[in-house]
Order: structure tokens, then C-alpha cells, then sequence
């Protein structure tokens, strides 16, 4: 299993989602600096990590969004490579239109920084095969971006299609619906706010997120 | 050439920022404002002879996220 993780100027949780990969798979990823322009051959999971790509400079996202090596992930995507964006990388997905919607200032103007319970709404994706449908996972999250916004006729669809991966249990950030992660058509491509990231280890007070990657990278315990 | 291009958003689209904006006019003793939008001003300094069709391509590619907002260019 070859994974890759894109690195933009200002993403922050990048070493975090290569230890979580690691963990997972044995091996490191290769870490992909966004003006490359080709991902290692056989690149087989793309992560798109956390953080303030380009500052945040126009919209979340969406510098990073027309970088080279987005090219290259949106091809992958279309091949069917998976590709996972934590919140900065869910607002690059969005701004690149591989995921639908956009995520807009949190309704309470406020950055929300704590672990929140989520709603798996479905557990058949190759990202959310290990959890059960309905469960509740617990799930840490950190934006100022995470509101979740599509017009209510994409909102009908990617719900009646079950794209819709996760909601959040309690209201966090104004998200319509409650969205917390989107799956494209293919369910390819899984966008989220939430860090599965930082809940891969007993020490970060759980573990639901390492069940992602283990369902994910097809490893499952 | 200078060309303005006016960032706002969709009618129907939440705007938290506006929304503080205006609590924060009522604070200071502005009352009367019935509401705030917030939008972006970008002023673009492009070829003369650029075309409608390029700035256009400009704004739907990159300037705007045209799933919330809209865009409006004045040229000179």
C-alpha cells in the first residue's frame, strides 16, 4: 500500500496524518510538495491533510485548490485512487469541485476546537466500512470554516445517493443538515471536518478514528 | 486597464460575518441598518484589450466560488 500526503504552504497536520498512515500500512508515505506535478507511481490512498493552506488567502482552500499537483490527485480520483480531505483538505476538495458544496465561516463566527460526537450515517464506503450504521463515534475537530453549505436540491441528492459519511450529533458549526463529511458519486473521494487523525491512540482519549484508516487502507483488525 | 470585480454572496446564503457586523453597528448606536452583507473587492490591473470572455473565466475559475457567491465586473 502506497499512500502519498499533499503538503501545501501552511498545512499543519500533515506529520499527523503520515503517522497515521504509517501506523496503519508499516511504511511511511511519500510526503508530496503541492508544485510537483506528478504522485509517485503506484500511489494507491491520497491524503489531503489539515492546516491554512496559502493562509487561507481568498477562501479555505482555495489557492490549493489550483495548485499543480491537483492535477494529478484530481486524475487519481477519477481512476478511482481514494482520496481523503480533513478539513483543510475537505475545503480544497470542494474548491477543486471534486466534492460538492462549500464550507463557509462557522454560523458562530467562533473556532471550534474540541472532540465532537459524530453520526456514522454510512458504513458501506471503502472509508467507513469498519463502523457500524448509526453508531456514534467521538471524533475532535478544530476550524473556523466547517460550515457546511450546498443549495437544497444537492443537499436532496447527496443524501437520497448516501453520500453523506457523517453528520455531527449536536450542532458545531451551522453545517446544513449536520453534514460533517461528503463522499463523492464514485465514493472515491470522502471530504471531512473532523480529524479521524487525532484519535488514532489511546493517548488522544480514543480511537474511532484509526477504524477509518484501518477500514480505508483494507488492513481491518 | 483597471478592472474592478465585486465578490458577493448568493441571496439565501447565511452570512455570519455580516451578521456580526451589523450586532456590532447596533452596539455603537447605528440603529436603522436593516441588515449587513459582506463581500471582497478585487482590483485587477490587466492588458488593455483583455477580453469580457478572460475576465469572466477569471471570476468563475478562481475569484469566485460560484456554489455561494456572485460576481460582478466593472470595467473602466
Amino acid at each position: 500500500m502506497k499512500t502519498a500526503v499533499i503538503v501545501f504552504p501552511g498545512s499543519n497536520c500533515d506529520r499527523d496524518m503520515a503517522v497515521a498512515l504509517e501506523q496503519v500500512t508499516g511504511r511511511a508515505p511519500a510526503m508530496v510538495w503541492h508544485r510537483e506535478t506528478e504522485l509517485p507511481d503506484g500511489t494507491d490512498f491520497i491524503a489531503l491533510p489539515g492546516g491554512f493552506s496559502y493562509g487561507d488567502y481568498l477562501r479555505s482552500g482555495a489557492m490549493a485548490a489550483r495548485s499543480p499537483i491537483l492535477r494529478s490527485v484530481a486524475d487519481a480520483a477519477a481512476r478511482g485512487v481514494p482520496v481523503l480531505g480533513v478539513c483543510n483538505g475537505f475545503q480544497v476538495l470542494t474548491e477543486a469541485l471534486l466534492l460538492p458544496g462549500a464550507l463557509m465561516r462557522n454560523a458562530g463566527l467562533n473556532f471550534v476546537c474540541r472532540t465532537v460526537p459524530l453520526k456514522v450515517e454510512n458504513s458501506q464506503s471503502l472509508f467507513t466500512a469498519s463502523y457500524n450504521a448509526g453508531e456514534e463515534i467521538n471524533i475532535p475537530v478544530a476550524h473556523h470554516d466547517g460550515n457546511y453549505f450546498a443549495d437544497a436540491a444537492t443537499l436532496d441528492r447527496i443524501e437520497g445517493e448516501g453520500r453523506v459519511a457523517f453528520r455531527y450529533a449536536d450542532a458545531v458549526n451551522g453545517s446544513a443538515r449536520d453534514i460533517a463529511g461528503v463522499l463523492n458519486d464514485a465514493g472515491n473521494v470522502l471530504g471531512m471536518m473532523p480529524h479521524p487523525e487525532r484519535a488514532i491512540d489511546r493517548a488522544h482519549g480514543g480511537t474511532d478514528g484509526l477504524r477509518l484508516f484501518e477500514a480505508a487502507l483494507g488492513v481491518l483488525a | 486597464m483597471k478592472v474592478n470585480v465585486y465578490v458577493t454572496l448568493k441571496p439565501g446564503v447565511l452570512d455570519p460575518q455580516g451578521k456580526a457586523i451589523h450586532h456590532a453597528l447596533e452596539g455603537l448606536g447605528f440603529g436603522g441598518v436593516a441588515d449587513v452583507r459582506a463581500g471582497r473587492f478585487i482590483e485587477l490591473d490587466v492588458a488593455d484589450g483583455t477580453s469580457d470572455a478572460d475576465l469572466d473565466a477569471m471570476c468563475a475559475k478562481l475569484l469566485a466560488n460560484t456554489v455561494i457567491e456572485n460576481y460582478r465586473i466593472e470595467r473602466p
